[in-house]
Order: structure tokens, then sequence, then C-alpha cells
């Protein structure tokens, strides 16, 4: 990141990680265009910004958040948490909980509902961590356990009493206005909220990554865990870090979507967002395999994600083939960024060349 | 073929991009031989084999088998089975959770008319098998994973048997062995001679060479040294022989005055170990290192040599004894501890063990310190562009820019950044595994000379190297290990290389 001061080595960072990342969200946004001319049409409507590329950014905060939190999970551990969208479930309906559902007022204030929801979201991480880092459980199996575990958990949170016996499982609602706000818009403010939150997280991880030596660290412990322990570098905290931060970007998140929908719902807060969450990462030429990262990257794949689904909803598609007609358009550019790819059309320009001088 | 050959590989070259890998071999195998295949590391003996099996495919070269009347070639170890050869890995690499009987006739399962696995038969051919190779009592039902290594080992070799093989290939098979097993092993081995079948037996124990097998060949460098009958060829000669007589151009460096002066004044100790050990790689042992000793570990590959030096820096964690560093106890836990305390370590397998090679020459030169000083100091650009521009003139790294990666970098340069990943850290005692292994002779001599100025400045160095010529120039004295034990030390006055050698080799002295 450093080198941003440096023109040529930003080029040859340009070239290597973020050029395709870049290349096929603007390929998206084109496509979007011509299909949907009105595509970049931006009005303000009853005082705030309207139109497809405010709700790009908008609906997308939420899963950057996420992605920045699995970039440093997937650089460090060379695994993934695919707990992320159950830990915003649990989250979320910590927060509608500790908040009530009253006209009047918070049943706790704001300030400790929302302490109470990141808590939660740590608590939740350093669990994942525990596991990953200390009892070298594999990611994927570790974190499943919150995948199926969470929900119940955020469930038995969210139990009600209906006729006179607590019943787990219900959409708890919260009944004040100004919760609406994370998720909706501050008074005015023609921008929606969650994109400053996802700005300022984005924000605050990179400089806790860069004025900190953690960027290096984490990239050493994910490129070669055994020099990193003979440099002296302790990689079980290392980590159990990055899964402890995660946690916390899905405590945000989860809180975004609470207050988006203005309840807390179990079932459907961040449902499958792990798996968006997981592709954002690699969208933004980020290696599953671990190691060397950029959170710029995963960052433009999240929104390329988010620019996907808004560009189908305004071309009409329903939102249960939406995910049909998702996957063939991720499918292309995963496959456009694989490196058998580039071996393949290597080889392929090889063989003609060889083709053609055989010709004469 | 004639002569009761049953192998004859001619004149096998094979490149390695950049590394002439084979040049030249020949390597040929009577019917009913075990023969020692030998060399220190990086000599070619893995690669030969990977030759024959068709892991690697040769660049010239013929290689005969008996019984078949053209030169042949295996693509893949399939195919080299099909012409009967096969191998056993020093891990065993047949499937723990499957049973023995299915690990035995996994791919070729005796079935019934209706095509399913004929279980009955399955496992009563596997009790046969196994009993060919000695192995009784052994409920081939059970799953492979239940049984010893060693068990696992005679299963596997018991498995390459039973493809009518001509030639067994033994790539380090008794290094997980404990004594009796690698009895068993030899009788095994035996037999199958009686059968007729011819042995490759790799190995870098001296003593088993000497019990079992009736030929020698031994490749230093890719080079043939030479084929050798047992009985010609004494213990201390094979270790000549491997370790052999490089040319180079270092003649000109010799330990100057100072070593007297560090070695027998009464400068204090800096580093004392009472019985220090590592369950498996080193045996209990006791060393004492003065301030500004050069001291030097030797002693053939899997002797403990790079074992000891873990142990001390704590990359092993010791698991017995103590350890005094400048005068107090250490307790280290982690490698950061030790460096904390003013140790490095420059490990020996740089690929695995040092470069981090997704990063620039810049952070992995500063990573080590920067551990040292803690994630939340991180050492100001400023700081880190001018240690890497420093060092890397100090150390005549060759690169384009300190931005460029590491894992661009040819293996000398390599090591010299890691060299001075280390240096950066300033510690009063460095350890050197083998720093100048695969690196061309002119960086050789730039780090040889470098251990000698930086001994001269007043720092503590443990030096190991495979290359005996390079340790009399450099150390003060010479800790000599044999089979994971500590067994002497020798000073550096008028010691030569057949001296060493004989230390090294042990058993009968010259």
């Amino acid at each position: 990141m450093n080198s941003l001061r440096k023109p040529f080595s930003f080029k040859g960072i340009l070239h290597q990680q973020l050029f395709l990342p870049i290349f096929a969200l603007f390929l998206m946004l084109i496509v979007n265009v011509i299909i949907t001319p009105s595509f970049f049409n931006v009005s303000i409507l009853n005082g705030v910004l309207y139109g497809h590329p405010i709700d790009i950014i908008n609906r997308a905060s939420e899963l950057i958040i996420l992605a920045v939190g699995m970039t440093l999970v997937v650089a460090a551990s060379r695994g993934t948490d695919i707990s992320v969208g159950a830990v915003m479930a649990v989250s979320a309906a910590l927060c509608v909980r500790l908040l009530g559902s009253n006209y009047d007022s918070y049943a706790t204030p704001m300030v400790w509902a929302i302490v109470a929801c990141l808590f939660a979201g740590l608590v939740c991480g350093s669990f994942n961590g525990f596991l990953v880092a200390k009892l070298k459980i594999q990611p994927m199996v570790a974190t499943l356990i919150l995948f199926t575990a969470g929900r119940g958990i955020a469930q038995l949170i969210s139990a009600r009493e209906i006729n006179g016996i607590m019943v787990p499982g219900q959409i708890l609602y919260v009944r004040m206005e100004s919760f609406k706000e994370f998720g909706g818009f501050l008074p005015n403010v023609v921008v929606p909220t969650p994109v400053f939150i996802a700005i300022g997280f984005v924000l605050l991880s990179w400089l806790v990554l860069n004025k900190t030596a953690l960027s290096m660290y984490v990239k050493t412990v994910g490129i070669n865990p055994k020099a990193g322990r003979l440099v002296g570098l302790n990689s079980t905290l290392i980590i159990f870090f990055t899964y402890a931060f995660c946690g916390v970007a899905s405590g945000v998140a989860g809180l975004i979507s609470a207050s988006r929908i203005y309840s807390s719902d179990a079932n459907n807060i961040g449902l499958y967002m792990e798996l968006d969450a997981i592709l954002a990462v690699a969208l933004g030429g980020n290696s599953l395999g671990g190691g060397k990262f950029s959170i710029a990257g995963s960052v433009i794949g999240a929104i390329t994600i988010q620019a996907l689904t808004t560009g189908l909803y305004a071309m009409g598609v329903s939102g249960d083939k939406l995910p049909v007609f998702k996957a063939v358009v991720v499918i292309l550019i995963v496959a456009i960024q694989s490196n058998e790819f580039k071996r393949w059309r290597a080889a392929y320009s090889l063989h003609r060349k060889a083709g053609k001088e055989a010709a004469k | 073929m004639n002569d009761g050959l049953v192998l004859s590989m001619k004149n096998i070259n094979m490149t390695f991009p950049g590394v002439k890998a084979l040049l030249d071999v020949d390597f040929s195998l009577q019917k009913g031989e075990i023969h020692a295949l030998m060399g220190e590391n990086g000599a070619g003996k893995s690669t030969l084999i990977k030759v024959l099996t068709g892991v690697h495919a040769m660049d010239s070269g013929s290689i005969r088998i008996e019984g078949i009347e053209h030169d042949v070639i295996n693509h893949s170890p399939e195919e080299a089975q099909k012409h009967g050869i096969s191998t056993v890995y020093q891990e065993v690499n047949l499937c723990p959770n499957i049973s023995v009987a299915e690990n035995i006739f996994i791919g070729r399962h005796p079935l019934t008319w209706f095509r399913a696995v004929n279980w009955k038969k399955m496992n009563s051919m596997a009790v046969k098998v196994l009993s060919a190779v000695g192995l009784e009592n052994i409920d081939v039902t059970k799953n492979l994973g239940e049984y010893s290594v060693a068990i696992q080992q005679m299963v596997a070799i018991s498995r390459a048997v039973d493809f009518n093989c001509k030639v067994l290939i033994l790539d380090e098979p008794t290094s997980s062995l404990d004594e009796n097993e690698v009895k068993k092993l030899f009788e095994v081995m035996k037999q199958l001679k009686e059968k007729g079948v011819g042995i490759v037996f790799v190995t870098h124990f001296l003593e088993q060479v000497y019990q079992v097998c009736d030929a020698i060949t031994v490749l230093r460098n890719g080079e043939l040294v030479g084929r050798f009958n047992i009985a010609e060829l004494p213990r201390v000669q094979l270790v000549a022989k491997m370790l052999g007589h490089d040319f180079d151009d270092l003649a000109s460096i010799r330990v100057p005055d100072y070593e007297k002066a560090a070695a027998e004044s009464d400068s204090p100790a800096i580093l004392r170990a009472v019985g220090l050990s590592h369950t498996g790689t080193i045996q209990p042992f006791d060393i004492d290192i003065k301030k500004g000793e050069v001291i030097g570990l030797t002693g053939l590959l899997g002797s403990g040599r790079s074992e000891l030096a873990r142990a001390i820096y704590c990359a092993d964690h010791p698991d017995k004894g103590e350890l005094f560093f400048k005068g107090s106890a250490l307790k280290a836990h982690e490698p950061i501890d030790s460096m904390k305390a003013g140790m490095a370590f420059l490990p020996e397998d740089r690929k695995e063990e040092s470069i981090i090679g997704d990063l620039s020459i810049r952070e992995n030169l500063i990573i080590a310190l920067q551990a040292k000083t803690g994630v939340f100091k991180l050492l100001p650009m400023a700081k880190q562009n001018e240690l890497a521009e420093k060092f890397i003139q100090a150390l005549r790294i060759k690169a384009p820019s300190h931005e460029t990666l590491i894992s661009q970098l040819s293996g000398g340069n390599q090591q010299k950044v890691i060299l001075g990943r280390w240096l950066i850290t300033n510690p009063e005692f460095l350890i050197l595994d083998e720093p100048t292994r695969g690196i061309d002779v002119g960086t050789k001599t730039e780090i040889q000379k470098l251990i000698l100025k930086l001994a001269g400045e007043g720092m503590t160095i443990m030096f190991i190297s495979s290359e005996i010529d390079e340790m009399l120039r450099t150390v003060n004295r010479l800790c000599v290990l044999r089979e994971g034990l500590k067994v002497g030390e020798l000073k550096n006055e008028n010691l030569d290389r057949p001296k060493v050698m004989a230390a090294i080799a042990g058993g009968d002295l010259l």
C-alpha cells in the first residue's frame, strides 16, 4: 500500500492484482448500461439520492465489511470463515433484543446495544479463532460449527412470550424510528448511512493493518508459516486475531442488516452472505490459498457482486431466478482470472505461432 | 543383457532449470545384490532414482532392464512397476485408514464372478504375501494405521515385492525404524537377495551399509564418483568420496590469529548447554561456547548437527536439559524468546524455512527485526528502505531494486538476503546451518569471509557445513556428531581433512 507514492510499483501492482478485478467491475457496469440505458441515472427523491449506482454501493456495504474480514482470514489461515452470515444473525438478534419493542424509548441505551452487538461478533469470532489457531482444526470444519449453531443461537435469543410461554425463533421488532438510521439515512444527509459505515470500516482496517506491522505479519504467516515462526512471529496469535476481527466485521454487518429491516429475523439475516464474502475475496484477485492480499481488491469484488445483483434486478430478472444468472457470470469472471486459463491462453498462442511457422 | 546384470543405466543426463542434476552417471545392479547408493544432499541420489522410476524424464542416456531387449524409458511409476522396478519411499505412502490387505492389493483386488471384491481370497492372499517377507501374526483385516511405522514399512515392501519385481528400491527405509525393526528389515532384504532380487538401498547410516550391502555407488554433485565393492572401500574412504574435494579459490582464507585469543583465553562463555535434548532428533549434549568463537558442527546428514542447533535456538523445543545464555538461564518457549535474548538462526532449508517467497527483498530483510520490535512499532518506511539499501550493498545482493520479490533471485542472493535479515537484528550469537549449500563458489567465499569478519568483531558464530574445508578455514573448534549424539570436540590446531573424516566416520579409525 505504501507503494502508492511510487508510480513505478503502483503500476506493477495494478498489472498484477487489481487490474482484472477493476476490469471485471467496469465490464459489468458497461453491460448494465447497454441493457438498461438508464442505469446510471441518479436523482434526488424525498430528500435522498436515488438510483441504481446508489443502490449498489448502499446494498454492497455489508458485503464490503464482511469481505474485509474474510480477506484477512483467508490470507493468514489459508482457509475461509463460513460462519459470518450466522454470526451476523446472532449479533443482530442480540442488538434488537436489547433495544426492545417500545414506541417511547429503548429498553437498553442504543450505545450499549451496539457495543453488545459488536461484542457478540467478537465472541463468535474468537471462538472460531480459538478452534482454528489454537486447536488447529481446519477452518472450514471449525467455522461449520457456528455456521449451523449460530442461527439456532440467534433463534433462542429471539424468543418472545406467546400465551404465557417463551417461544424462540420469533421475528423481533424495534419500534423506535432512530434505529432505522444505521441502515437508512441520517437526517438531512442524502447518502445512505451504510456507505459511511463501510467506508469508515475499510479505512479503519487499512490503518490498523498498515500503521502497524500487522499487514506484514499476516502475509508472512500466510505465505510461509515455518519461516514466520523462525523469525519470531506468533502465528497462533495472528491467526486468532484475524478470526476475531472477522467476527467483529460480522457484528457490524449484522447491525446494518437489522436496522435495514427494522427488526431481527434469525432465519434470513446474513443468509448465504458467507458465500458472497468468499467470492468477493476471490474476485478481488486474492488467492484463497493465503498469503498476499489486497483489501482494495476485496472491496472491488464486493461491489462487483452487488452490481451484478442490482443489474439483474434492473433487467427484470426475478429473485428466484437470480442465482442462476449470477452463477454464470461468476463462473466467467473466476475462469478468466484463473492461472490455468492464462496458461491455456499462452499455450494456445504458442501453438498458433508454431502452426504458422510450420505452414511456411 | 548378460553377466547377471538386472539393471544397467548408462550416461544418464538430467537438467533442472539452471542446474545440472545428473552428469553422465552410470549405475549397474547385479542379480541378487544389495547395492548402496551414497552421497550427501544434492548429490543426485534421489534424482537418479526418480529418473529410473519415471518421476522425472532424463535428457539423455539409456536404461536396460533384464529380460527386455531394448532400452527402457519409464514415463510414470506405474510403468516402472510394469517393467519390474518397485520403490518404497522414506515416508510410507500407503493409506492408513484402510485394511492391510486392501493396501497390498489396492487397484488389483481379486474379484468374484460378479465383479465384486473377493474379500476372503484377498485376505488369504495377503497373509501369504506378508509371510513371504517374514511378517506373521498380522491381522490383515485391521486398518494399516493401527500398526507401527515399521510394520507399515514392511507392508509397503511386501506390496512392492508382490509385483514380481526384479529391482527393489528402498529410499531411506530405516530412518523411522528402531534397532530391532531395522534388523527385521535386513533379514527380509537378505531373503529377497537369495531370490535374486536386486536391491538399491539409499541410506545415510554408514553402519547399516557395512552390515548389509555388497556394493556401493557414490555420487557427488550429480556426478559419479565410482562403484566399489564393499570390501575395497573402508568407511573413512567412503566418507572422503562422499564429501569430496571441491576445487575452489578459498585456499587464501585462513583462520587468523585471533583464534587462540578467543579459544584459549578466559574470555567469558556466552552459551552453555547442559544435557539439552529433543526426543527423536538429538540425544542429550553439553556444549560450552566462548564469546567471539566460531564453533563448527560436523557429521554426516542425519547425524544431528542441525538438530543440535535447532534445540539451542528453540526451533525444536528441547524437552530436557538446561541452557545458559550470557550467564543466566534461558527458558525459551518459542524462537522469539531466543531472538530477544540475542540469538539468530539461519535454517538449513532455505526454501521451506527461510524465504517468504511472495514478499519483497525489503520485507524479507526487515521481518526478523520487525518481529523483534513488535507489531505496534512499525519501522518507518524510510528506515526500512535505508536498512534494505544498506544490506543490499554491504552483502552485494544482485537485484534490480529492493522491491523485487525474493523468489525471483538466485539461490545465492536469496541466501544473502536471509543472512542480512539476521545481521539486521544485530545478534550476539549467530547460528548458520549450511549457509553455503547450493550457492556458487564466489558467494561461498564471501560468506566465509563474512563469518571471519563478524567473529573478529566479537560475534559468536555456530557454523554447520557439510564441506569440511570450509569449516577448517573458519572455525576454532569442531564438534563431531554421529547418529544423534555429540561424540567429541576437536580443536582446530593442525586439524586436517583426514582427521575430521576419521572422526565423522567413527568405528575403526585410521
